[in-house]
């Protein structure tokens, strides 16, 4: 199979930036290699899709707004009524899904050329983050595991809390470099690392 | 202003779309009524007042929204998912 090229380019600088005298506020890196897998149940589908995504993933999810779950590389998260990311290392990720998902249960589209995901990580994550978006990122408001869908200047971006101070960014891989630019800016002020 | 999504939360209105007067009601595709017609595409009420209409979450859950607002002051009343309201409402089964 043909190797996936990074969108970032040029624009990934590994290294420290911004404001030296802040510390790494916080640490920016591309998730490489992920399938990313997204799940569309019916209306009446819900609870029979998310115990087939349980037994593809062993990521079982119960059907509440916005829940999801992390286990090392492996991740799901709701972020629309009956709509999933699902998301894994192992290239058959889809395969997977569609051995156990019928077109009567979901739809299933592979996403894995159409997104580039960021992860950003560290003590004033939270901080950066709410410059760009208009959502609360605090743990009470955003739980761990938790999934969200929102907009940057208009453009549409899924997010995932990580851990306390961990959040992936699902961006469109046409928009990721741009985007990458804008949160290297808006992460200047606190200083970071590309890893 | 700020619109509660029954499923992404509180969120700025700049991640939605308004889609219009939810009162009105479509005549029959097959109707000639052109009266009835011109009322559902151009009469509006614009009431001074609570109103029900049409949003489209379309930077957040991308699902369609029944929102009760008041014209005047903005205040949103209640929130609802589209096909929910409209399925009570024309007493479908779901
Ligand atoms: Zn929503």
């Amino acid at each position: 199979m043909a190797e996936i090229q990074s969108p970032l380019g040029k624009a990934y600088v590994p290294g420290d930036h911004g404001n030296a005298a802040g510390g790494v506020g916080v640490t920016i890196r591309e998730r490489r290699n992920l399938s990313i897998i997204q799940v569309t149940a019916w209306s009446d589908t819900i609870p029979a899709v998310l115990t087939a995504i349980g037994s593809a993933t062993g990521l079982v999810l119960q059907n509440k707004a916005g829940l999801g779950r992390v286990a090392g590389e492996k991740s799901v998260f709701g972020f629309a009524p009956g709509r999933y990311f699902i998301v894994g290392a192992t290239p058959e990720l889809e395969l997977r899904l569609r051995s156990v998902i019928a077109p009567d249960l979901a739809t299933i589209i592979d996403l894995t050329h159409g997104r580039t995901v960021i992860r950003v990580s560290g003590p004033r994550a939270e901080w950066v983050l709410s410059k760009l978006f208009a959502i609360d990122f605090s743990e009470h408001a955003f739980p761990i595991a938790y999934g969200r869908a929102t907009l940057h200047h208009d453009i549409h971006t899924n997010i995932q809390r990580i851990d306390d101070e961990t959040f992936d960014l699902y961006v469109f891989r046409t928009f990721a470099r741009s985007f990458w630019q804008t949160l290297g800016h808006a992460a200047e002020e606190v200083g970071y690392r590309v890893e | 202003m700020i619109i509660k999504c029954p499923y992404c939360g509180p969120r700025d209105v700049i991640e939605f779309t308004y889609q219009g007067d939810a009162t009105r009601t479509r005549p029959e595709p097959g109707s000639a009524d052109q009266e009835a017609w011109n009322r559902y595409v151009f009469d509006r009420t614009n009431p001074s007042g609570a109103h029900r209409e049409f949003w489209l979450h379309g930077g957040g859950c991308r699902q369609h929204l029944l929102v009760t607002r008041d014209m005047t002051t903005h205040a949103i009343s209640s929130v609802a998912f589209a096909r929910d309201a409209v399925k009570s409402a024309t007493g479908e089964r779901k």
